[in-house]
């Protein structure tokens, strides 16, 4: 009888004190994350939005309101349209190579086969080597005078049909090309080192997204009679979309907000040729000191930002879903 | 021959599609090992094979040590690294478990915004910072570092947490609140035990972000000496006519190797953070 009636109580009084605790602790624990993001990131955003609309420099402390004078002069100028260019195409071009890429190679890895522990280690590789460091080994392997990659080609005899497709300047079975020297060969190792370091992360989120695919649903394609291509396109594919959907996003991020790749390796030369937006932002706002027309050159990704960011919540809803 | 045949299709064949990825991705680090340990003159002659090394040396890599200032670098990563570290751990745990736990819908929509800043790239914000930095009087100063990072690490770190906490079963918690534990005992004592592997996953990924960044690094620091290993090494350490590559490779090497071997032994902890708890 007694027994009953503490029981009774317990539960009750513990209720009222979650309830009443709850509501504090959780918003005594998120406000200092909040706070500070809200100074290191919200306040610096309004910050660059107020810079975008001013003539301010890295020399004087603030400068006068220009209005949109920054935006429009930077929509003229024929360098920053190829930096836009250049954004799109170096992000369109590396995450295709890496979605394609990153499919075939997490198809392979889900199973488990000898040695696999040893080809996840060399694939994963190149993402966990800093990024401006893994480009300086690429700016030895593309060196004018002395690259292994040329060396290959040339004692491989695959360069002569190479110059042939590409159809590039100063570039024979005899003469190797310069890859960082001529515009269209620093797009192309530009995109390729953007691939090189995306792949083994977008191929860890797809092993990720396949093995999330519970056994039964497996078990069910198969009684209904679906194989092959059939089971992959109608089973297998819509299953892991949103997990594929998130790694795109973030390489799409990523890639198209990254400067460390082409400073480095091309400094967005020859001649401008491989200027990205963040690249340009750079150059302008620090190296040149025109802080005003830099930011605004950096808020012109804000819209691409924004759709990625509506992709990744459409994509977290689906994954809700599923 | 049935059992050599399945044994073939089972090893083999993964082999033969993942094995091309696996020598183009780790082509560059081979090529890195095989200059870092070519003397300087063997680097530059066409005559001979350059696939490796004619005569072993470590003359790069005491040359690194000697007459730059490598060492210098590392310290200074490693330091900013721990600092941020320790900021984002303390901001980002009680944040993480919040989320997971206390604020039930408001909470999801919180924790999507919180991830959702970690989008926000610093090319975006590197010029306002860098007005900011100054203003503080901290140019120049490994400080605006540690000041600084802790904005790309603490969404992240948070998100992670989250997912982590989400798979720890509640009834634990509500068994040591039974027991008249508090909410705040039980977090040290139950949930942030049992999530020590989250949480370490959380530290590494947090310091490979920082020895990562490469825009702050250069914008808000012009001294050699003040520098990252990700600022130092292409701005200080390649310039005028005389480049010894063998000591680059050397000095991208030191930091690629011992985080490439961190991520893997962590990397299924990474996952299950990312993808687990963290959408659903």
């Amino acid at each position: 009888m007694e027994a009953r009636a503490v029981a009774g109580r317990v539960p009750r009084a513990r209720g009222r004190y979650l309830l009443e605790s709850r509501r504090f602790l959780a918003g005594a624990l998120i406000a200092p994350a909040v706070l500070f993001i809200v100074l290191l990131v919200g306040i610096p955003l309004g910050l660059a939005v107020y810079l975008a609309f001013t003539d301010a420099t890295s020399g004087s402390l603030s400068g006068s309101w220009v209005g949109f004078q920054n935006f429009v002069d930077e929509w003229h100028n024929e360098i920053f349209r190829r930096s836009l260019w250049n954004t799109a195409l170096f992000t369109v071009a590396s995450q295709t190579i890496v979605l394609l890429g990153a499919g075939i190679l997490a198809h392979a890895l889900v199973r488990d086969f000898r040695g696999k522990w040893f080809l996840r280690f060399l694939i994963l590789l190149p993402w966990a080597a800093p990024i401006a460091l893994g480009t300086i080994a690429f700016q030895w392997i593309l060196d004018p005078t002395f690259s292994i990659l040329n060396y290959t080609l040339v004692h491989t005899h695959l360069l002569g049909p190479f110059c042939d497709i590409t159809n590039i300047q100063n570039c024979s079975a005899t003469s190797p090309p310069n890859w960082v020297g001529d515009p269209t060969l620093a797009k192309l190792s530009i995109i390729a080192v953007h691939s090189w370091r995306i792949l083994p992360f977008a191929t860890v989120i797809f092993i990720a997204g396949i093995a999330s695919i519970p056994r039964e649903v497996d078990d069910a394609a198969a009684v209904d009679g679906a194989t092959g291509l059939k089971k992959f396109w109608y089973v297998s594919l819509p299953l892991q979309l949103p997990i594929a959907i998130v790694a795109l996003l973030f390489g799409i991020v990523f890639t198209a907000t990254d400067m460390a790749v082409a400073y480095v390796l091309t400094h967005g030369g020859p001649f401008n040729s491989t200027q990205m937006v963040p690249t340009w932002a750079f150059t302008t706002g620090i190296e040149s000191g025109r802080l005003g027309a830099g930011a605004a050159i950096s808020l012109y990704m804000l819209p691409v930002l924004g759709l990625v960011a509506v992709g990744m919540l459409i994509a977290a809803k689906r994954a809700e879903v599923a | 021959m049935t059992a050599l045949r399945a044994g073939w299709k089972r090893n083999g064949i993964p082999w033969l599609i993942v094995g091309p990825f696996a020598i183009v991705l780790a082509f560059p680090f081979y090529w890195m090992v095989v200059t870092t340990f070519k003397t300087n003159a063997d680097q530059y002659r066409l005559d001979q094979t350059p696939f490796w090394p004619h005569k072993w040396t470590t003359e790069n890599i005491t040359n690194l040590f000697e007459n730059t200032p490598y060492l210098t670098w590392v310290g200074n990563t490693v330091l900013i690294g721990l600092v941020v570290v320790v900021i984002t751990l303390v901001l980002a745990l009680p944040a993480g478990y919040a989320l997971a736990r206390l604020s039930g819908k408001w909470g999801q929509t919180m924790g999507v915004g919180i991830f959702l800043v970690y989008l926000v790239p610093p090319t975006l914000l590197f010029l306002p910072l860098s007005r900011v930095i100054s203003d503080l009087g901290l140019t120049d100063s490994i400080a605006s570092l540690m000041l600084v990072y802790p904005s790309f690490t603490v969404p992240f770190s948070t998100w992670l947490l989250m997912g982590f906490f989400k798979t720890i079963p509640p009834e634990l918690e509500d068994a040591a609140l039974v027991d008249g534990a508090s909410r705040l005992k039980t977090l040290t004592k139950i949930v942030f035990p049992i999530s020590l592997p989250g949480i370490l996953t959380v530290v590494i990924f947090s310091f490979s972000l920082v020895v990562n960044e490469f825009i702050y690094a250069i914008t808000f620091i012009s001294t050699s000496h003040h520098r990252t290993i990700s600022a130092g090494v292409p701005t200080d350490l390649i310039r005028g006519d005389l480049v010894f590559w063998g000591s680059i490779m050397a000095a991208t090497l030191i930091p690629a190797i011992p985080l490439a071997l961190l991520y893997n032994l962590f990397l299924d902890k990474f996952i299950a953070g990312f993808t687990g708890g963290a959408f659903r």
